[in-house]
């Protein structure tokens, strides 16, 4: 164990490096720079105020962590140095290093020792040490027992001032870093400085935030005085303490995640070896390395960011470098700022990843958003020159008319005090200086390289068919590749679609040989950090990339340009040509065979030799200059064999990387091999710059050709489509991880991979996780071996097919399927008949894999014990109360098929799952037989459809759906033909109209909105369980600790191989990884934090049999989920035809013809549950277990089955699987005992629900008043449910109740209100406001004493409406990012947007009488928006993709217009809409009208139709064409 | 699959058959087939299942049936010849006289009518003929191995096709002096032209395999000379050995065994024979068959054409249930009613009958007497009851055993070779289809029991696979 971090090294299936964390950030500030104790408690108010935020530990009392970054008050340093005897020179003079130091009396001395020796190399003196004055009473218990001891130094700058003092401390610091770690290895982590500058100073810990004053009686002297403050509170993923983890950081505190971070941290060591400056010295190898090694993301960030800045380069300059704003064709943005961004893109990647930043120098303070800006960051400034910028308004209490100015740091933006000079300055102003501090326009337009300007090739010919299939059984290829794959992509232009999970073997445990690529997932984001949408929000992504020699960091140079920008990764064979004959002095290229000996008798030699001489050659090349490689394999041939690309590609980035020499030159992988998605995805993941595959587009000709794709598209046309069908693909794998660029995408490795032995995961994936070994370099050679001697030594094969696959669908011949005929046919016998022979029959077929091995549980064996009489373990009836069916809507299932399993699930108190489709309320009630078809678990999704008060107050629990094992990370669509009239009624839309779910939340875009979400839920019906869903993937454990720290009662690990209604091929297949290893690992996790007790663990992921069941149990899970097998004994012959809804046994179907087809009856699914419950009893009963309890997180009772004698898996090795946590002899709980403490006695509503009793009781007409804060969160909630309980859906009647609150509201105001209340707020609000309005009305107003306009006012924050599905809010002023965000229902008016407004928008009215931000109704299908359009730019802003811009003229859209700017008044007396009123007949005019096509064909579809439809009559003939 | 909801568009076409008038007046093919734009809809409700069960559990040579359908759906019968023959050596047989266990697992057996899977398959295999598609395919270099083949059934011509393919010389050795087998002589020429067969024995001789006909192994050339000439031999001699109905009066004359009827008709339609010679005539008698299952409803058939007085067909198990039998659920081979085109010929059923004794007057059979019975269910299967009383004579001119096989003729080869029979009676082999002797394999009904033409070509495709591998 990591003695200073008491973060736990790597043990079992955990990896420290996936700790996760997330904050709230604040920064005050003077803008003339006057110092005064005041800006101290105003950051500490803020601390104070933003304590929702962070998170406590196991023990309640341990903060994550809080902090303060100060300008060094230099009177009461003085003061202090002289009164320890030691003289300080002038403020500026001399610098002051806060340093934590472990209790090791000799890593004290010699640390303390090195660093005075350093200073002194650097000409600075260090006068000496001050005991830094501490209260560790305050600390909880494990930050006590974790606690460094603190001093300051006192830094002599011998006669340097400034920016050179500065820099020779930052010198110094580094040196005295890296030879402590030289000298002392990772102990020396243990000797951490905070902080050591001339400028500012740190003070932080392991706080709660009000432990921070407590702590430093310091930073309560009056005499400490700062003109400037930044602040954070941190929420982590664990709970073991650790001092130096805490932010800020020497120059930023970051709220967010860096997502690209090894790939930034690669490359940062690329450039390191290049690093010159005249600034730093000569000698910069003190410098190295400059990323500290096993810092936290956020500090890897500030290294560079603080070299950066040291090299020269000013703050804000460096940070526009690090963390870009998109400049995408959608972006107006100045010729100059965008030839600054581009003239960078060849410099440095940016940092990708949500963030809110907030920096400082000491000098300039300020903060910037990145890209998305999916984290919130509000600011103000008062009139007597405070700066405050946090991450949530009301921070800080200030009457109206001190507050000169508010606003929100929107996507991409800087907002920026320079106390030097005493001004505020705007985006705008602050990157206009930047951008034009060089002439970077200029220098782009004469140096860069592009494809177009080199000479171009003769056509290349295509191969002939022989040729062409050697090459393709060569490569792997498979009739499936090409039918289900490849024709798709070149005639769709985007990858195909599935349905169902995945069940066939990993590529360590099949039969057949795999592709090397096929041994990797793909991880994602869920939880810490939001996918984005690449559809909707595609303008911030990019795949522009330049490639190149890459030049000094610190140093700006026309040359640095001198790059080939690529505006795609994708090239097409001719581009390679065209490099290939370009001959160019400045720009040399030098192609090298990436083949190896295929005749050898030793191929694993072979192999590696191969590797070898690539990578030598690779070196040469650079030698003599090359400032691109091509590694290709085209040179394939009866004698040599191709090097797997992704081998080939890392060997070579590796090695360069080694050698400091990778920012030389660019590599182009020119392969056969990489046909699919997943492939280019890894290819650049591990290092490639560009991929050219040759032998997809080769085959793409011959099949047009030959007449298998359609010949209205051209040849040309083929291959451009294939081409964006893997563009498309590439954004949509960066976006599950939440990155926008190709840039900070490339070489991140964002894989785990399954089944390869550690040699060649450290040799060539060096940092990638491959946690259960397995197959080696002898593998992967016999595997290459095997296809090309089926190319080339076949003897009698005349027909020379390529195989079938059978991957995607099953094949006798093919891959092995779990779900194959005879599982099938057993389970529906079973079920149908009660045949516990066909059971056990069934059972068997998929518990024993001693012959075909399908899954990691597969080489499983339990460890004996002293077996019990079966009659002594407890019974079945009580067993499947565990078991839950999976989360399938009605929408993706039929209505019939959804009734059936809830009314099992009932029938045996276990629990069924709506999905994300609603519930009708007529399930509700029992029905007539006595059956139940409530669904106890109600799923809360990104589409939030259907989420009601009234739905969320049915439900016996919540389940929060973060990802799905078929497509982690991605959203889906449920087209406009499959929303019929019903589906429509239960999700609150209408039929017809598309209906798309985000991939990320809109209110999740980091832990800390996890816990505010469910904070909601709980609110929105006291008592519930809520279930947080995430997949199977590496750090699965560490965000399960968070989920669990976010009060959430259960986590659910879903497998990777999930099913789905539809979801793209490449994610069925590749995304997310068993849930043996993710359950494991949350298990494991849990138990080391000492959190298990609080959360429930429930484990799904083609569970099927109770031995599955139990391996569940002694691996960690208590409940279990069942889908695909569930759907089975109803009928599911596994068609996978789900997407295309034409299930013949209607269960995936909405067509009534084929709903009739349905036969599944609650019985089926019942015995199927008893038959899998009595399994787990006989097991138990073998293993000595009498009670469930018992088993859970068992590990020691499993072991790797005997003679596992497999080629691939024999490597295998499960130990970390089995690996048992340290429970601490016992004292922490390895399952669940205690579950969590109710966190909502301080709720705003016990208080109003006290007042307004008579009004609840008896719908009295009332109205009080209550003044609010921020941290008054989710109010009004408690109350809905309350009232809703008492009245049903309906609530109370129209202006019964009536609540006006002053002041600023904290999260979700007004979330779930029902009809009847009225909620106005003076003031402003926070996020999420009117988050799944049921039918209340919210009316928020700027303050009558405010010295600004209100229509320029921000008064709300983000994803107001989220979720909507009835009601009115009235917002008197400007609304921040993604207003009405998939608002179904909400009829709302506000005075101005941020970004993505109405975005996902499927119902309801938004009327803006204001700007909007860009990407207006991206993905709206419903609803209609009117804006007022002042300038008549709007449909520059507007995304147009789905809807079309009318006038307002017809007069019933005039009529309803006025109606709602009319109920704006009245309701809030705004001044804008009163004077849009007055001139009406002007105003009118300049409304456009934003009507989505979807909508406006169901519109008239309805008009037709009016008079023949009925409630359950489908909506129109098209809806099931197909 | 390019349309999905083909299956909800389009309804299953039968394939129709001549009228009963005009076709009972020849020995020419029953079935008319499909147009072919109707054959293309029929394609279109084929769902490209994600399990396809008619490969993975219906069909025994595993037709990739999806494929082939979905290329007949995109027009693109060639490619779709070339799939069906990947599997299956002959689609031009299987396609007119197998029972189609792909079609009742077709998904859309579950609760529709399947796909014309069959009739699809027959189709695509006429335009390869047609088109000039089915080409020989000799071996491009020859192993110089020599393969004896005993039998020209279907596993001895699959086998012998799939060998010579391989490059080894092949030569398939047959008693009768046409080679065919159990396809020529067994089943009659309105199911089976033999011109059919012609066809694709003119391919196989292009592509090396010699035929010895009127080679009796056994009598004719010993076992012991096969070895010494032979590299490895196969013996695909079927299940010759008739089941018999022993009950008295067995030995009256006009009692026949079917092959013996259908051989004779076959015979004389080919030329072989004249009508006028050693003829099992079913003309104006009254004939009852017993057996009801295929072989018996060809007999049907053919006493039909020879025009008999009455034709009956009795059969010992109970009448199965018309439509679907929950006893054999989907995706099983469903023992339901079957009504061949022989039977809508004219023909009365009976079930549940156990026939007691024959009576002759004279030398001839004149009268059959039998018993109904009833079955029970019992732990250790269903148990047949006699039911007292329920006796009853007919009149029987002929009678016709069509009761099934027992198993392969264990004097001759068998014998010779020595080799080991298993309980069942069938030559006793491993997974590799070998027999007891080193060398000696065996395919087909021979090492099976009797069975489907189409378990024949499966077993005579391993059979060569194993000898393939065997002579490497």
């Amino acid at each position: 164990m990591d003695k200073a971090s008491r973060i736990p090294a790597d043990r079992g299936l955990y990896e420290a490096r996936r700790e996760h964390d997330s904050c709230g950030i604040g920064a005050v500030a003077n803008i003339n720079g006057v110092a005064s104790h005041d800006i101290l408690k105003l950051a500490n108010r803020i601390l104070l105020n933003l304590q929702h935020r962070g998170a406590a530990g196991s023990d309640e009392s341990t903060g994550d962590g809080a902090g303060m970054l100060l300008r060094i008050p230099h009177v009461f340093f003085s003061a202090e140095a002289s009164g320890a005897g030691m003289a300080l020179g002038p403020e500026g003079a001399y610098g002051v290093a806060m340093v934590f130091e472990p209790p090791d009396e000799t890593i004290r001395a010699r640390g303390e020792q090195l660093l005075a020796k350093a200073a002194a190399h650097y000409g600075i003196q260090l006068l000496g040490w001050r005991e830094v004055p501490r209260d560790n009473s305050v600390l909880g218990e494990l930050a006590r027992a974790s606690e460094p001891s603190i001093r300051q130094a006192f830094l002599d700058g011998c006669g340097l001032t400034g920016d050179e003092l500065e820099r020779r401390l930052y010198m110094a610091r580094k040196r005295a870093e890296s030879q402590l770690r030289r000298q002392l290895g990772a102990d020396a982590d243990e000797f951490y400085v905070a902080s050591m500058s001339c400028r500012t100073v740190c003070y932080k810990g392991m706080f709660l935030a009000p432990q921070l004053f407590g702590y430093y009686p310091d930073l309560a002297d009056p005499r400490m005085v700062s003109s400037l403050a930044l602040v954070h509170q941190r929420y982590s993923t664990n709970t073991f303490p650790s001092w130096r983890l805490a932010q800020p950081l020497r120059f930023v505190a970051h709220n967010g995640e860096i997502n690209s971070i090894s790939g930034n941290a690669g490359r940062m060591r690329a450039r390191q070896s290049r690093l010159e400056s005249p600034l730093l010295g000569e000698d910069l190898s003190d410098l190295l390395p400059v990323i500290t090694p096993g810092a936290s993301d956020s500090a890897q960030f500030d290294n560079v960011l603080e070299l950066l800045v040291m090299g020269g380069r000013t703050l804000p300059h460096a940070v526009m470098m690090m963390i870009p704003e998109a400049f995408g064709p959608s972006y107006h943005i100045s010729t100059d700022k965008r030839a600054f961004y581009e003239y960078h893109a060849a410099i440095m990647e940016p940092w990708d990843g949500p963030a809110a930043m907030v920096f400082t120098d000491g000098r300039l303070i300020g903060g910037t958003l990145d890209r998305n800006g999916l984290r919130p960051a509000r600011y103000l400034v008062t009139t007597d020159g405070m700066v405050v910028l946090a991450s949530e308004a009301g921070v800080i209490d200030l009457p109206p008319e001190r507050v000169r100015q508010k606003g929100r740091l929107q996507p991409g933006k800087m907002f920026l005090v320079d106390t030097s000079e005493g001004r505020a300055l705007l985006d705008n102003e602050v990157k206009a200086q930047v951008a034009r501090s060089r002439p970077y326009r200029r220098w782009l337009a004469q140096n860069r390289i592009e494809l177009q300007g080199l000479f171009a090739p003769a056509q290349a010919k295509t191969p002939d068919k022989g040729h062409l299939l050697r090459q393709m059984q060569a490569f792997g290829y498979t009739k499936e590749h090409l039918e289900r794959l490849l024709i798709p992509m070149a005639v769709n232009s985007q990858e195909p679609v599935g349905s169902m999970g995945n069940d066939e073997p990993l590529a360590v445990l099949s039969d057949r040989p795999k592709l090397l690529f096929e041994y990797f997932k793909q991880v994602f984001a869920q939880v810490t950090s939001p996918p984005i949408d690449p559809l909707r929000e595609g303008l911030v992504m990019s795949l522009m990339s330049f490639v190149g020699k890459r030049r000094n960091l610190l140093a700006e140079t026309p040359a640095h340009c001198r790059q080939l920008k690529l505006p795609h990764p994708v090239l097409a064979s001719e581009d390679v040509e065209r490099l290939r004959l370009a001959r160019r002095e400045d720009y040399k290229v030098a192609s090298i065979d990436a083949v190896f000996d295929a005749r050898g008798d030793d191929p694993e030699r072979a192999l590696r030799e191969g590797v070898d001489r690539l990578v030598d050659r690779s070196r040469q090349a650079i030698r003599q200059g090359a400032s691109l490689l091509i590694i290709s394999d085209r040179q394939v041939s009866s004698e040599s064999a191709p090097i797997p690309s992704l081998l080939a590609t890392a060997a070579v980035h590796n090695a360069l990387l080694r050698d400091g020499q990778r920012g030389e030159a660019g590599l182009l992988i020119e392969t056969g091999e990489a046909r699919e998605v997943m492939h280019f995805c890894l290819l650049c993941g591990y290092g490639a710059n560009a991929i050219s595959p040759y032998l997809a587009m080769d085959v793409l000709s011959f099949l047009h050709g030959d007449g298998q794709i359609p010949q209205e598209i051209s040849p040309a046309q083929v291959i451009d489509n294939y081409i964006t069908a893997i563009k498309k693909g590439l954004l949509k794998t960066m976006s599950k991880m939440g990155i926008s660029t190709l840039r900070s995408y490339r070489s991140a490795h964002l894989f785990e991979a399954i089944g390869l032995c550690r040699e060649v995961v450290d040799g060539y994936f060096t940092g990638t996780s491959s946690r259960i070994q397995g197959a080696g370099l002898s593998t992967i050679a016999a595997e290459v071996i095997d296809r090309h001697g089926h190319a080339w030594d076949r003897p009698h094969d005349r027909n020379q097919w390529i195989d079938f696959g059978g991957q995607y669908s099953y094949r006798l011949d093919g891959e092995n399927h779990l779900w194959n005929p005879q599982t099938v046919c057993l389970l529906q016998q079973a079920a149908r008949s009660e045949d516990q022979q066909a059971y056990d029959e069934f059972a068997r077929n998929v518990n024993d894999q001693s012959r075909k091995l399908y899954t990691l549980r597969g080489l499983f064996d339990f460890v004996g014990g002293h077996p019990i009489s079966i009659d002594q373990v407890e019974p079945a009836w009580q067993i499947v109360k565990r078991f839950y069916t999976g989360a399938m809507s009605h929408g993706s299932i039929s209505k019939e098929a959804h009734e059936t399993l809830a009314a099992a699930m009932n029938r045996l108190g276990a629990a069924s799952n709506t999905g994300e489709g609603g519930e009708d309320p007529r399930r509700y009630r029992p029905q007539s037989n006595g059956d139940s078809l409530n669904c106890a678990i109600k799923q809360v999704a990104s589409g939030r459809f259907g989420v009601t008060i009234e739905y969320l107050a049915n439900s016996r629990m919540l389940q929060i759906k973060m990802a799905q094992g078929a497509k982690p990370g991605e959203g889906g669509q449920l087209p406009g033909h499959k929303v019929t009239e019903e589906i429509a009624r239960l999700r609150h839309c209408s039929p017809g109209v598309s209906l798309i779910s985000p991939p990320p939340h809109h209110d999740i875009y980091s832990i800390e909105d996890l816990a505010q979400l469910i904070y909601d839920l709980k609110c929105a019906n006291p008592g519930v369980m809520v279930s947080v869903k995430l997949v199977a993937e590496v750090g699965v454990g560490t965000i399960a600790a968070g989920v669990a720290k976010g009060n959430a009662d259960e986590v659910l690990i879903s497998g990777h191989d999930g099913g789905t209604g539809a979801s793209p091929l490449s994610s069925i297949k590749h995304a997310g990884i068993p849930w043996e290893l993710g359950l494991a690992e949350t298990q494991q996790t849990l138990v080391m934090n000492g959190l298990r007790d609080r959360i429930l663990v429930q484990v799904d992921g083609q569970i099927k049999t109770g031995r599955d069941v139990v391996v569940g149990a002694l691996l960690g899970a208590e409940r279990f989920g069942f889908g695909t097998a569930a759907l089975v004994t109803l009928g599911c012959v596994l068609v996978r035809k789900c997407h295309h809804g034409t299930c013949p046994v209607g269960i995936a179907t909405q067509n009534p013809e084929l709903r009739k087809r349905f036969v599944g009856r609650p019985e089926h699914l019942c015995r199927y549950m008893m038959f899998v419950a009595e399994e787990v009893r006989r097991i138990m009963a073998a293993l000595g277990f009498a009670k469930f309890d018992d088993m859970v997180g068992r590990s020691d009772r499993l072991q790797v089955r005997d003679a596992v004698e497999h080629w691939k898996a024999k490597g295998v090795d499960l130990s970390a699987v089995f690996s048992k946590p340290d429970s601490d002899e016992g004292k922490k709980a390895i399952r669940c005992v205690t579950g969590q403490a109710a966190r909502h006695q301080d709720h705003l509503d016990w208080q109003i629900m006290e007042a307004v009793a008579p009004a609840i009781e008896n719908g009295r007409r009332m109205r009080i008043e209550l003044p609010i804060r921020n941290v008054h969160r989710a109010v009004g909630t408690i109350l809905s449910n309350r009232i809703v309980q008492a009245h049903g859906p309906g609530g109370l009647g129209e202006g019964a109740l009536e609540i006006a609150f002053t002041g600023t509201a904290g999260q979700s105001f007004g979330a779930f209100l029902c009809p009847g209340v009225t909620l106005r707020l003076v003031g402003d609000a926070n996020d999420y406001l009117g988050k799944g309005l049921s039918g209340g009305r919210i009316v928020v107003q700027t303050p009558s004493g405010s010295p600004f306009a209100a229509h320029e006012n921000i008064i709300a924050g983000n994803t107001l409406l989220y979720g909507a599905t009835g009601g009115e809010a009235f917002v008197n002023g400007v609304a921040g990012e993604r207003f009405a965000v998939r608002n179904s229902g909400a009829m709302a008016v506000v005075e101005g947007v941020g970004d993505h407004g109405c975005e996902y928008m499927t119902g309801g009215a938004v009327v803006v009488i204001g700007q909007t931000g860009r990407n207006f109704a991206a993905g709206m299908s419903g609803g209609i928006s009117y804006v007022l359009d002042e300038h008549q730019l709007f449909d520059t802003l507007c995304n147009l993709d789905m809807v079309d811009l009318e006038n307002v003229h017809q007069a019933d859209d005039v009529d309803f217009l006025h109606r709602m700017i009319a109920a704006h008044v009245r309701w809030t007396g705004s001044s804008q809409a009163e004077r849009i009123l007055q001139r009406w007949r002007d105003m009118v005019g300049r409304f456009v009208k934003v009507m989505p096509i979807d909508y406006r064909r169901v519109l008239e579809r309805m008009r037709d139709n009016e008079f023949r439809l009925t409630d359950y009559a489908p909506a129109t003939e098209e809806v099931f064409s197909g | 699959m390019a349309n999905p909801s083909g299956f909800i568009d389009y309804a299953r076409q039968e394939v129709g058959h001549r009228p009963v008038a005009e076709r009972i007046r020849d020995h020419g093919q029953v079935d008319t087939p499909l147009e072919r734009s109707a054959l293309v809809k029929q394609a279109a409700r084929c769902m490209d299942c994600g399990i396809p069960y008619c490969h993975g559990v219906g069909c025994p040579l595993a037709n990739r049936i999806p494929e082939f359908n979905d290329l007949v759906y995109r027009d693109r019968w060639r490619d779709a010849c070339e799939v069906l023959h990947s599997t299956n050596n002959f689609p031009e047989l299987t396609g007119r006289i197998c029972p189609a266990p792909c079609e009742a697992s077709c998904t859309l057996s579950i609760n529709d009518d399947p796909v014309l899977i069959e009739h699809i398959e027959l189709q695509i295999a006429e335009r390869g003929f047609e088109e000039g598609w089915i080409v020989p395919q000799p071996a491009v270099a020859r192993t110089g191995r020599k393969v004896a083949i005993v039998g020209s059934g279907p596993a001895g011509l699959a086998a012998a096709q799939q060998l010579a393919r391989c490059g080894h010389d092949v030569v398939v050795f047959e008693k009768d002096s046409r080679i065919g087998g159990l396809l020529r002589y067994g089943i009659p020429d309105f199911k089976l032209p033999k011109c059919v067969l012609d066809r694709r024995l003119a391919q196989m001789v292009r592509e090396g395999v010699e035929f010895q006909i009127d080679v009796h192994i056994g009598s004719d050339i010993s076992a012991k000379y096969l070895t010494r000439r032979f590299d490895a031999i196969c013996l695909a001699i079927g299940a010759g050995q008739p089941r018999d109905l022993p009950v008295p009066g067995r030995g009256l004359d006009n009692v026949h065994f079917a092959m013996d009827f259908l051989c004779r008709q076959n015979r004389i339609n080919s030329g072989e024979v004249s009508s006028g010679e050693d003829r099992i005539s079913a003309t104006d008698k009254v004939v009852v068959v017993i057996g009801g299952g295929d072989t018996g409803s060809d007999c049907v058939g053919t006493a039909v054409r020879q025009c008999a007085a009455e034709v009956h067909q009795l059969e010992l198990l109970p009448e199965p249930p018309e439509g679907a039998n929950p006893q054999t659920p989907w995706p099983q081979w469903p023992r339901i009613l079957r009504t061949s085109s022989s039977h809508e010929e004219g023909c009365k059923r009976r079930w549940s009958v156990m026939t007691t004794r024959l009576i002759g007057t004279g030398p001839r059979v004149s009268e059959l007497h039998a018993t109904e019975v009833r079955w029970n269910l019992e732990s250790d299967g269903p148990q047949m009851q006699q039911i007292p009383g329920s006796e009853f004579a007919m009149k029987a001119d002929m009678v016709i055993l069509a009761m099934g096989f027992e198993h392969v003729v264990h004097t001759g080869i068998v014998d010779q070779f020595g080799l080991a029979i298993d309980e069942r009676g069938n030559i006793d082999v491993d997974a590799d289809w070998q027999s007891s002797r080193e060398g000696v394999f065996a395919a087909g009904d021979s090492a099976t029991g009797a069975s489907l033409v189409v378990r024949a070509i499966d077993s005579g495709r391993r059979v060569a696979e194993s000898i393939d591998r065997w002579l490497d």
